[in-house]
């Protein structure tokens, strides 16, 4: 969130200090610790269904992938239906956010959300709303990367 | 004519307009809270058998009016006018519950005070002789707040620890003429919007805690009166953080809040149930006011109340625009005569 430019007054930065003071604080090692074993578990999983992928279904290195990203996303979006992702998420942050099971959930739990609202101004407007930023920055982060390696391909190959 | 004002902001209400009937109801989770027998109604079904939570939140509203109605034995064609609001945009919970129920409405937004002010202004409107009776009601609902207010309830976000949880739950007050019944509203201080440049909408009570304070403040000097004069003094949702720092803030301007200070956001959850920094919404001061506040009333134990419902007001536009929360505290002197 961005905080107003303007400078807060006396009053204003002596409460800010007291707010500080009294608010209570995320416990950060605690919290470090539960996103690094449920985020190392999902991980974990996702390695299991690699090597299922590669050595039950004989698939080859792009398959793997596919198979494996598709396998996580539909476990997160069947638990954010079951409505069991949102409380992995209270518990573990960051730790099932950061994988791609967090993007699924972010993406599958306003698409439940808004049903109410119909399907093309709810489900179709507001699937988006929370991993659309990530969608928009992502893409247009990977188009810019694309265009500077091939600038410097060009440079270094010529 | 302005007899009735007293200093800058507050009015006596010399014909004590009583609290004749009151209802409450609300949730699952607020039902597993300390409070949970002193609901007259609770539900598990967070829809109520809706379609959607939002109709589910008008229903509730509609229903508490319908039940402090009953008790009071009266239809809804005798009141004259219902006050009420709601945190949903256009307050549509209680155009809708007014659209049921065909009583002359006046809508009131003022975030989560919109208890003490449809109480305040309704007892305004009968001492001042343009209404023998109104009903006050508000409420609100967590699934249509977070919805509103923040995220999609099935996303796995991590909820920050001054963060509160909205009551789902709503209440009503039927206030009239009659003065056959004990409690009575006797004054009323309307809050000024204060903002200290708080920002953080996860930390409410930080941003409401020095409204609550200034409107305290200007009660009591404006009356004439001390903490020691109220047997209870009750804030609306501040919660935990905010409690704390309202105690502070009063302390620095020489009023001692002691044991008698209480927050409906504080009371209404344990800490068992992981509700962080406690209670908050319009449905908060509303359900542990119309039910558990006028019983320790009713039995004697408070002799004299200040109800205190504080506000946000606040939206996620503004909010995302980088500006500060603007905050309110209306407060209404209930006793029992």
């Amino acid at each position: 969130m961005r905080t107003l430019k303007q400078k807060k007054t006396p009053a204003q930065q002596e409460y800010d200090a007291l707010v500080k003071q009294v608010s209570p604080k995320s416990e950060v090692p605690w919290s470090l610790v539960k996103a690094f074993v449920v985020g190392g578990l999902i991980c974990c999983l996702g390695q299991a269904f690699n090597d299922l992928g590669e050595k039950v279904f004989m698939l080859d290195k792009k398959g793997v992938s596919a198979f494996t990203s598709m396998a996580l996303i539909f476990l997160s979006a069947l638990f954010t239906g079951l409505g069991v992702y949102d409380k992995l998420g209270q518990f573990a942050g960051a730790g099932s956010i950061v994988p791609i099971t967090g993007f699924a959930n972010s993406i599958v739990s306003p698409a439940m959300e808004f049903k109410r609202e119909g399907f093309v101004l709810g489900v179709g407007a507001k699937m988006f709303v929370v991993a659309g930023p990530v969608l928009v920055y992502g893409i247009t982060a990977s188009v810019l990367y694309g265009v500077i390696y091939f600038i410097v391909q060009m440079i270094m190959g010529g | 004519m302005m007899d009735k004002k007293r200093g800058k902001q507050s009015y006596v209400l010399p014909d004590k307009p009583r609290v004749t009937a009151w209802a409450s109801m609300a949730g699952k989770k607020e039902a597993a809270g300390p409070l949970g027998a002193t609901f007259d109604e609770t539900f598990e079904d967070d829809t109520l058998g809706e379609k959607s939570w939002e109709r589910a939140e008008s229903k509730m509203l509609e229903h508490v009016v319908d039940m402090a109605l009953s008790k009071a034995k009266i239809f809804a064609d005798s009141v004259d006018l219902f006050l009420g609001g709601d945190l949903l945009n256009q307050i549509v919970s209680a155009g809708y519950t007014a659209r049921s129920l065909g009583i002359p409405f006046l809508g009131l937004y003022g975030a989560c005070s919109t208890m003490a002010e449809s109480i305040m202004l309704g007892s305004m409107l009968i001492d001042g002789g343009f209404a023998h009776n109104a009903v006050c009601a508000t409420c609100s609902h967590f699934s249509t707040a977070e919805r509103q207010y923040r995220f999609p309830l099935e996303l796995g976000s991590q909820r920050t620890p001054s963060a509160q949880w909205t009551v789902t739950g709503a209440g009503a007050t039927l206030l009239t003429k009659d003065t056959t019944h004990p409690i009575a509203v006797e004054a009323a201080t309307v809050g000024s919007v204060y903002d200290l440049k708080q920002t953080d909408a996860n930390n409410m009570g930080a941003a409401m805690a020095p409204a609550a304070m200034m409107t305290l403040k200007a009660h009591l000097s404006d009356m004439g009166r001390k903490v020691s004069d109220y047997d209870l003094i009750v804030t609306g949702d501040l919660g935990h953080v905010g409690y704390d720092l309202m105690k502070i803030l009063c302390e620095k301007e020489g009023i001692c809040l002691d044991k008698r200070y209480i927050d409906c956001g504080c009371e209404v959850f344990d800490e068992s149930q992981d509700v962080h920094a406690g209670g908050s919404g319009c449905g908060c001061s509303a359900c542990c006011l119309n039910g558990w506040l006028y019983g320790r009333m009713l039995s004697g134990e408070v002799k004299r109340m200040l109800f205190m419902a504080t506000g946000a007001l606040m939206s996620p536009t503004m909010s995302q625009q980088g500006e500060s929360i603007p905050s309110v505290a209306h407060a209404v002197s209930l006793e029992v005569v």
